[in-house]
């Protein structure tokens, strides 16, 4: 095995890694808080909003992710140049990095996963603990913000360290658009010294230990958790 | 030839039209998901009984192909197995005195999936195997049946229905998987439709085909798991 | 009976993926379209500059030829792997590559070039393309030629996984620049899409990284193939088949190939 690319090599790979996290985190983030209000929808809302939020979830989990990504960057951009006045007026929304486009990308399939995983928990929660709340007096969005949601919210953290680990082994997908993460820059040292197998095996690497760190971090929160006897 | 005006001849089915090409990618997309499917079930099968009446040394195996084929990300493997499986199968082949044989893409990109698929299915059917009541496998033994018989006519039957959520999540996967495919050149839908685009240039419509013939594609499934989950779990006292 | 039919369907369906195996010759292409070169009409048949050449070539030294697409990217790991006998996709000749596999003796060449949207602005220096987008292709001499020279004097970088998409988004307006062969750009700039752009200039070339031309990709221990392919190539040459290609394909005066006048 060949490892003398590695010194090289090794403040791409660093800045690829930060990319990485970044996207992982930002996405995992808002994702979770797009899933609450799609999900709530599903149980709750009118036939209108059910149909829109069990579409949007059909088709993130419906389809991969790797053509959502290829749909929103090479289909918009697609059809820049033929709306007229674009260059001249919106060039920065044309300049917009990839970065951009795989960030929302990755926003939604964690919201779209995370929102049949939501519907679920809204559904699990006793209807006697939303009856009582209502006796109390509460209204609709007062029982939502004090009863229901923090309910489902910590039924559905144990499951979170698996979806996070799942968003972040879907994070290689990234170099197919012109993004530097990770997988970016291995493909790069792929090409320039042409040794197939050692760059990747130390990439999985890379993987595996970010995948040892989250697992542990999420066992540590999760003892913060209240769980009820 | 170059960038193709939109007419609605693009998508026909014809030698002009890209109809045919995303239609026969969604095919070869099918055909891999499949066979994939099917390897990684055969697998997950001999996994699941390995781990669960094996010898420690298989056990540790098993536990390391499925600790680490279910943390690395899908994409670094299929890289890895497309170019090391080839690799390592035909230095067997010359070891043993072969000519080393050109694997057919098709069939690499089947085992590819089906090994990845495999750690996945080890999973889920040792937690189906594992939730068989005891006292049902005991009393095959207290008939006098062979091991392979009490597997074939007690534990499968009653480990499928359970199984069934688990597996249709692991095919859903898969159909998505196979686009991954594309990326060592697997002409399997995604990558027809980036070929076809990149000459027609009609991006946003072609991804938009390509997309709703996967929606297609994971409906159906859905729908036909649906129909085998019930159909398995005829004769069982029902679900609450 | 269902699982009969399970496999009477299953049997269906790999029939389906059963290719003979009838060539003798695989050439592995990159699965993009690389316009005139190598790409696939609607039809789905590959069509083009190297596919002509490819079939008088194989005509020429008696063997029988397939077409074996790979992603570029790992097109020469795929060579090694044995998954096909030669590279045909415009690969370059350059020592780097030369120290994995062999090449063939050229057999076109052409001048690489930088372009960028219709302007006044014909400066393409690397210190003029300071801060600028510039588009290659991963794993291209144009890629190395512009880490070596535009990189370190701060243009900004983005490689693509196909030609094509960098010329699509130098059309769209996210990039600046992009460099790539000047044949294939020609192609690109004579298409509606590319009527955004001009050609700025061909870079001052450095054969180490650009490469003398393009050549067949083959492994280092296959020096039969080798030797009956460079007999090939000469034999076209001097036949004037390559040259009747060329004119077929209206490229006269941008390639250079063995045999021309």
């Amino acid at each position: 095995m060949r490892w003398e690319w590695l010194p090289k090599y090794l403040p791409n790979l660093m800045f690829g890694l930060g990319i990485t996290l970044q996207i992982l985190v930002i996405s995992v983030v808002v994702g979770f808080l797009l899933a609450i209000p799609v999900g709530l929808s599903q149980v709750n809302g009118s036939r209108f909003s059910k149909t829109i939020a069990g579409g949007f979830c059909s088709y993130i989990r419906g389809t991969p992710l790797l053509t959502q990504i290829w749909l929103l960057y090479y289909g918009i951009g697609s059809l820049f140049p033929l709306i007229p006045g674009m260059r001249e007026n919106y060039m920065w929304l044309i300049r917009l990095d990839a970065y951009w486009y795989v960030l929302l990308a990755f926003t939604l399939s964690f919201a779209g996963y995370e929102a049949e995983i939501m519907r679920g928990a809204f559904l699990s929660v006793p209807k006697g603990e939303l009856e009582a709340a209502r006796a109390f007096g509460m209204n609709s969005g007062k029982v939502l913000r004090r009863v229901w949601l923090p309910s489902a919210v910590l039924k559905v953290l144990p499951t979170l360290a698996g979806e996070v680990i799942g968003q972040l082994k879907s994070t290689p997908l990234i170099f197919t658009v012109p993004v530097m993460d990770m997988m970016s820059v291995t493909s790069k040292i792929r090409q320039d010294t042409y040794l197939t197998y050692e760059p990747l095996l130390f990439l999985a690497a890379i993987y595996l230990i970010l995948t040892f760190f989250i697992t542990r971090l999420f066992a540590y929160f999760e003892s913060y958790i209240p769980v009820r006897r | 030839m170059y960038a193709v005006a939109f007419t609605w001849e693009l998508l026909s089915l014809g030698p002009k039209g890209y109809g045919d090409e995303l239609l026969w990618g969604a095919l070869r997309t099918l055909q891999i998901s499949v066979f994939g499917y099917a390897c990684g079930f055969a697998l997950g099968l001999l996994g699941a009984i390995g781990k669960l009446s094996g010898g420690p040394l298989l056990r540790g195996v098993l536990n390391f192909y499925t600790t680490v084929f279910r943390a690395v990300p899908e994409l670094i493997l299929i890289l890895l197995l497309f170019y090391a499986g080839t690799d390592s199968f035909n230095g067997l082949l010359v070891t043993l005195g072969y000519e080393p044989i050109n694997v057919n893409g098709l069939v690499a990109a089947v085992l590819v999936l089906g090994f990845v698929q495999g750690a996945y299915s080890t999973e889920v059917l040792r937690a189906a195997i594992q939730a068989v009541p005891t006292g049902q496998v005991e009393a095959a033994k207290a008939f006098g049946m062979s091991r392979t018989g009490a597997f074939r006519r007690i534990i499968m039957p009653a480990m499928l229905p359970n199984a069934v959520p688990g597996l249709a999540n692991l095919w859903l996967n898969i159909t998505k998987d196979s686009a991954l495919i594309s990326v060592v050149g697997f002409t399997e839908l995604a990558l027809a439709t980036r070929q076809a685009a990149g000459v027609s240039k009609q991006y946003l419509l072609l991804y938009l085909i390509m997309q709703a013939l996967y929606l297609t594609i994971s409906l159906s499934s859905i729908k036909l798991f649906g129909r085998l989950e019930r159909n398995l779990r005829r004769g069982q006292p029902d679900l609450a | 009976m269902t699982f009969k039919k399970l496999l009477m369907t299953a049997a269906a369906f790999a029939v389906l993926g059963i290719t003979p195996a009838l060539a003798d010759l695989k050439m592995g292409v990159a699965a993009e379209p690389y316009a005139p070169f190598t790409s696939k009409d609607a039809s789905g048949v590959w069509v083009g500059w190297e596919v002509d050449f490819m079939n008088a070539l194989c005509a020429e030294i008696g063997e029988k030829c397939a077409i074996e697409e790979v992603a570029w990217d790992g097109i020469i790991p795929a060579l090694q792997a044995k998954k096909f006998d030669a590279i045909m996709s415009s690969m370059s000749i350059t020592p780097e590559r030369a120290k994995t596999i062999d090449f063939s003796s050229m057999y076109y060449n052409s001048a690489a070039v930088i372009i960028g949207p219709k302007n006044d602005d014909k400066d393409f220096s690397p210190e003029h393309l300071s801060g600028k987008n510039v588009g290659v292709q991963v794993s291209t001499t144009h890629s190395a030629y512009i880490d070596k020279y535009y990189a370190p004097k701060g243009a900004v970088v983005k490689t693509y996984a196909t030609q094509d998409e960098a010329n699509n988004d130098l059309a769209s307006g996210r990039l600046d620049y992009v460099m790539a062969d000047g044949v294939a750009l020609d192609a690109f700039m004579t298409s509606d899409q590319g009527a955004c752009c001009e050609q700025k200039g061909a870079v001052p070339i450095d054969i180490d990284v650009l490469g003398p031309g393009v050549g067949f990709g083959i492994r280092k221990e296959d020096e039969a193939l080798l030797a009956k392919v460079n007999a090939g190539i000469k034999a076209l040459g001097d036949k004037g088949i390559l040259q009747q290609i060329t004119t077929t394909w209206n490229l006269d005066g941008k390639v250079v190939f063995p045999g021309m006048k």
